[in-house]
């Protein structure tokens, strides 16, 4: 990941310096570092409180409500892990957390289903749990919604149903590869 | 908001605890991305002081304008499944730049709210399960996410084009 953003970093001060020098290339770079630290503030506000929001969603019971309608479409996914009791629920904790965001919650119950699995010897359905993991529908896309809503939009979460759309289509086509590449039934 | 505070309050929990908890985390969260945002900010300003993009572009135009995908939102496609916070630092940066309202600030928008940062689910969940990569996973994780992108800019071009 670093490597992509800094090779974007010398080539962009390269080409900077080569067209217009020194004064320009230090323009542009304390500009930047000045945007960056304008949105700050910004930012925090918006990401507070949608973190609070989530932080209630979660105390009240919402992750919770999620993980059990989950827990039909989880047997389907993941026929051997969801024959041991304490791999489905953990399955559908991490599945419930993530669809609400709370990644802080989903990747400890993430990490004790992948451990299950292996367990269980369902090398294949590991792969169908990371693939989910990387392609998981969020109801309330509440980091990009703060965002928006740092930046003065309208109706940040307007973008929802988009969002909506596009994840589940994404986990979709994830899904499809994911079974196709572990080699069909299982 | 509300809804969310009455509900947890019906089960017992402490609201104003778990507000500050709440917002704690996103003082972490920005914590976190803030490193990025002072990195990536510079670098897009950089970049577009060199030119290069106008040159980038003119030689991918015709394959973006075919896909139907924005050719703005190209920096925030390559970082999103390899940084989470770079992605993050460039999906706002576009925002800023063409408002949030904007088709290229909501396709980013979409983009960032639909995806995940595949390259770290994955080292985290088969390192932590102990398990080794058979190849099958990462193919499959960014076929999605190449999905997503594609759904994401059509989704949004029909909506608010």
């Amino acid at each position: 990941m670093d490597f992509a953003i800094i090779s974007i970093y010398f080539i962009s001060i390269l080409a900077v310096l080569l067209r217009g020098g020194v004064a320009e290339a230090g323009a542009a770079v304390t500009e930047g570092t000045l945007d960056a630290l304008r949105f700050a503030p910004q930012l925090a506000a918006a990401l507070c409180l949608w973190s609070a929001v989530a932080e209630l969603l979660e105390r009240g019971g919402a992750a919770a409500g999620l993980s059990r309608l989950m827990t039909g479409p989880l047997r389907r996914l993941f026929p051997r892990g969801a024959r041991d009791g304490e791999t489905l629920s953990a399955l559908s904790e991490n599945l419930g957390a993530n669809m609400l965001g709370l990644g802080n919650a989903a990747t400890p119950a993430g990490i004790r289903a992948a451990r299950g699995l292996v367990r269980l010897g369902a090398r294949a359905e590991l792969n169908t749990l990371v693939v989910l993991n990387s392609a998981s529908v969020q109801l309330l896309p509440t980091t990009a919604a703060s965002l928006r809503a740092s930046l003065g939009s309208a109706s940040p979460f307007d973008i929802t149903p988009a969002v909506w759309v596009s994840s589940a289509l994404a986990l979709l086509v994830g899904l499809i590869a994911v079974r196709a590449l572990n080699g069909g039934g299982s | 908001m509300l809804a969310a505070a009455l509900c947890a309050a019906a089960r017992g929990a402490d609201v104003y605890e778990a507000m500050t908890a709440g917002a704690k985390k996103g003082l972490l969260v920005l914590w976190s991305v803030l490193p990025s945002l002072l990195v990536i900010f510079p670098a897009i300003r950089l970049l577009r002081a060199s030119g290069l993009p106008e040159l980038l572009g003119s030689a991918l135009r015709p394959a973006f304008s075919c896909l139907g995908v924005p050719e703005e939102t190209g920096l925030l496609m390559l970082l999103r499944p390899l940084s989470g916070s770079g992605a993050l630092a460039a999906a706002s940066e576009l925002m800023r730049r063409y408002g949030p309202d904007s088709l290229v600030g909501r396709t980013a928008a979409v983009m960032l709210g639909s995806s995940e940062t595949s390259f770290y689910v994955l080292a985290v969940y088969f390192s932590a399960a102990g398990a080794r990569d058979d190849g099958r996973a990462l193919p499959a994780a960014l076929l999605a996410d190449l999905t997503c992108f594609l759904a994401s800019a059509w989704i949004c071009r029909i909506l608010w084009g």
